[in-house]
């Protein structure tokens, strides 16, 4: 009889469920108050959004390992990384991922790619000369758990109402001037104008929060199932240790120059003070932590002749 | 990964698949008949070890039972890339005692959970000219591939997929090229 050591973390599951389900209705409430506000442009803002969302999806591979200045590497060039990388794609039964290397000393890496198959896992010179085979091997896992669980994908989907209300915000603002100046004579027009901006407003705010919370419990999802697929959840808590440690120790222009790739990292390069556990799009390095010694605790527990856990078979 | 597994992230460690291995020792024999490729006796399994008591504790009870026959005990090293290779010895004759001690492994560490961490499998053979061959199973997938390293850190291509080709008909052969790691220096090879 297989016995599984994966165990399920529903609480995580039912809180991702959850804010999904809110970003979904944040959407409807998004596109419905424009219809109402607007009902001639609500269409061409929502088409020309979603168009975008589809943009930065679709080319999400090329344009992130751009921003990066990232190349990708063949197995001649790299043979450690790709035999690290083979054999992990091997035990994890997936497509491998394209592989490049960033040449900056920051220590990080990340997963890209709009499916599975097209999907590239990049690591910076900084993360091979700071991590342990060992640990930087947690760290890939890591990235190829986000591959898996096509998060850019969820979090491309998870951004479009913000980026549609990000959209009708700034079209909205000129409507409200200058339509409102032509057709001073309609105030309804120019009232239809200020609705939708505050909507508009309102629904940007409320995503931004939002999809920060989402990628929090994505990381941490990521988290559990690359010390799940290496098997060493410490190895990966090392490394988070080490790289978090190193970037808050090390303020530099290469810092800020990477900024807007925050999101794709295996740990924030810019760590804010300010709002921190509510805008970050990581989970602070206590709660990674403490969840891979969760992990750590049920791969050693015995099974025959141990102490399951009560309401937990197989 | 179904569409709500991904939607929720949450991916399940893929268990292994044991069942093609027994489809060896019949593979065995055509490969000495049609090309000349004795079994050397010697196979291997790979895998990632957990940490943790539990994972030490089922390692040491599968290297106690693989060595309770009379014969070569099992060697047990962990190569560069963190996993460990189990290699076990066998009368070269005896295919199917060796198939067994394989299996023996496997099912231990599935029954203890550790299924996931399982990548591969080798056995090895050579002809008479020296030239060797390995027969790799990879665990997830459930397939075989050849791997037939020469001087070096070179592969003898044409080889590989002349085995492959023989024994299609026998085993369940990997159909992506891509997925034929090499496993250079492989204990038992």
């Amino acid at each position: 009889m297989a016995h599984s050591r994966f165990i399920k973390d529903t609480g995580l599951t039912a809180r991702m469920t959850l804010v999904m389900f809110l970003l979904g209705g944040l959407f409807v409430a998004l596109i419905v108050g424009l219809m109402y506000a607007l009902p001639e442009y609500a269409f061409l803002i929502g088409v020309v959004g979603l168009g975008i969302a589809w943009f930065q999806w679709y080319k999400s591979d090329t344009l992130a390992l751009k921003a990066m200045r990232a190349r990708v590497v063949s197995p001649e060039e790299a043979p450690e990384l790709h035999g690290m990388i083979d054999r992990l794609c091997a035990m994890a039964d997936m497509p491998k991922p394209r592989v490049a290397i960033s040449y900056s000393d920051l220590p990080n890496a990340f997963a890209t790619g709009r499916s599975p198959h097209r999907a590239a896992v990049c690591v910076t010179t900084g993360i091979l000369d700071k991590l342990t085979a060992e640990e930087l091997e947690g760290v890939l896992a890591h990235e190829l758990s986000h591959v898996a669980h096509r998060d850019v994908l969820v979090m491309t989907l998870a951004s479009s109402a913000g980026i549609i209300a990000g959209m009708a915000t700034r079209g909205a603002q000129y409507g409200a001037i200058f339509g409102g100046r032509r057709d001073s004579n309609n105030p309804a027009g120019a009232a239809g104008f200020l609705i939708a901006l505050l909507v508009s407003l309102v629904v940007y705010a409320v995503s931004f929060f939002l999809t920060r919370l989402l990628s929090r419990y994505r990381e941490l999802s990521a988290d559990r199932a690359g010390a799940y697929l290496t098997q060493k959840p410490t190895a990966l808590a090392s490394a988070l240790t080490k790289i978090t440690g190193e970037i808050a120790a090390i303020p530099s222009r290469d810092l800020r120059a990477s900024k807007s790739m925050n999101a794709f990292f295996i740990a924030p390069a810019i760590s804010g003070a300010t709002m921190q556990t509510l805008t970050s799009t990581h989970p602070s390095l206590e709660q990674r932590l403490e969840q891979l010694a969760k992990v750590s605790a049920e791969l050693g527990r015995p099974t025959e002749g141990g102490f399951p856990a009560p309401g937990f078979d197989r | 990964m179904s569409f709500w597994d991904s939607l929720l992230g949450r991916s399940k460690p893929v268990q292994a698949n044991l069942d093609a291995l027994f489809g060896l020792p019949s593979a065995a024999i055509t490969l000495q008949t049609a090309m000349g490729f004795a079994p050397t006796g010697i196979g291997s399994v790979c895998y990632r070890e957990a940490e943790g008591a539990a994972f030490a504790q089922t390692q040491a009870d599968i290297v106690s039972l693989l060595n309770a026959d009379e014969g070569p005990d099992v060697e047990r090293s962990v190569d560069e890339y963190g996993y460990t290779w189990l290699v076990t010895r066998q009368d070269p004759s005896d295919m199917a005692a060796l198939v067994t001690d394989l299996h023996a492994v496997n099912t231990t560490l599935e029954a203890q959970g550790f299924g996931p961490g399982l990548l591969c499998s080798l056995v090895g053979f050579t002809d008479p000219g020296g030239r060797r061959l390995g027969l790799v199973y990879l665990y997830k997938q459930g397939t075989f591939y050849p791997f037939a390293p020469g001087e070096g850190q070179r592969r003898d291509n044409l080889l590989e997929i002349q085995v492959r080709d023989l024994l299609a008909g026998e085993l369940p052969i990997e159909q992506q090229l891509q997925r034929w790691m090499p496993v250079w220096g492989a204990p038992g090879l």
